[in-house]
């Protein structure tokens, strides 16, 4: 039996880039270049890939995991502003399940004769993804890397 | 940015002790009582008891007493899920910026193509 959660989270992740708004926005919207940076996380395998930008238009993206689960990105174009902002919403599946529904902003911002882009994802992830092998992976993990963590973080005294 | 970094916070500091990080790789192999948890641990059962109290309040380790005997686990919180499935997302998106920025610089130099 599936237990059945939702966890909400939110991340930014930010670059400068030496290329004109233009040319970053460029490499969103042609299918061509964006095919050049945009494949699925390290180790995977994109088997499929379409995209249809303009707003209402779909992209999908399909890759093999080492694994060999399937997972598939199914994104719509929400809004676009040519060379300023893209705004899209996307559902992530492990093979026939949904693992997680999100909202994705791209804001590209002249910095100079660069660009700053400030990528913003806001995440549901449903249902906890709740295989004992994830989860003790997952502990040995977050061991490891808050071995890593604390050598960054003053030591703060135990809870009381 | 987590919904939960206060608990994380919490999490952490629980974590920030060998011997607290010792009884959580015990239970991350199966459950086991205090005295079981105690056995490899050169202290008494009242300062494991208190070791145990800080796991709680971490959320990291949940514990119920049936008859004399309480039993503890760890917790398989969504949370920690979720936060490794936004370390992940993160880190994806890292590697793709990273790659779009050398996509643009092996491209500076090409012919601009006009967008339509």
């Amino acid at each position: 039996m599936t237990e059945r959660s939702t966890d909400h989270a939110t991340f930014v992740v930010e670059r400068t880039y030496d290329a004109a708004p233009s040319r970053v926005f460029g490499a969103w919207a042609e299918p061509a270049a964006k095919t050049r940076w945009f494949s699925g996380p390290e180790g995977s395998d994109q088997f499929e890939y379409e995209l249809d930008f303009r707003i209402g238009g779909r992209e999908i993206s399909r890759v093999r995991m080492p694994g060999d689960s399937t997972y598939t990105y199914d994104a719509y174009y929400h809004d676009i502003v040519v060379d300023e902002r893209i705004v899209y919403a996307y559902a992530m599946d492990r093979d026939e399940t949904r693992i997680s529904v999100s909202v994705a902003t791209v804001e590209f911002e002249p910095a100079g004769s660069g660009t700053r882009l400030i990528f913003t994802e806001q995440d549901v992830f449903l249902d906890g993804h709740d295989k004992v092998e994830y989860r003790e992976h997952g502990t040995k993990e977050l061991l490891n890397s808050l071995d890593a963590a604390l050598r960054d973080v003053p030591t703060s005294a135990p809870a009381s | 940015m987590l919904n939960h970094s206060s608990s994380l916070d919490l999490a952490f500091q629980a974590l920030a002790d060998p011997t607290r990080r010792v009884m959580v790789e015990r239970l991350s192999r199966g459950p086991a009582s205090v005295s079981e948890l105690a056995r490899p641990l050169a202290m008494s059962l009242s300062a494991v008891v208190q070791h145990l109290a800080v796991l709680e309040a971490g959320g990291l380790v949940r514990s119920e007493k049936t008859g004399r005997v309480r039993t503890c686990r760890v917790e398989p919180v969504a949370l920690r899920q979720a936060e490794r499935w936004i370390a992940e997302r993160r880190a994806t998106w890292e590697r793709r910026l990273d790659r779009l920025g050398d996509y643009l610089d092996a491209t500076r130099h090409s012919v601009r193509r006009k967008r339509s």
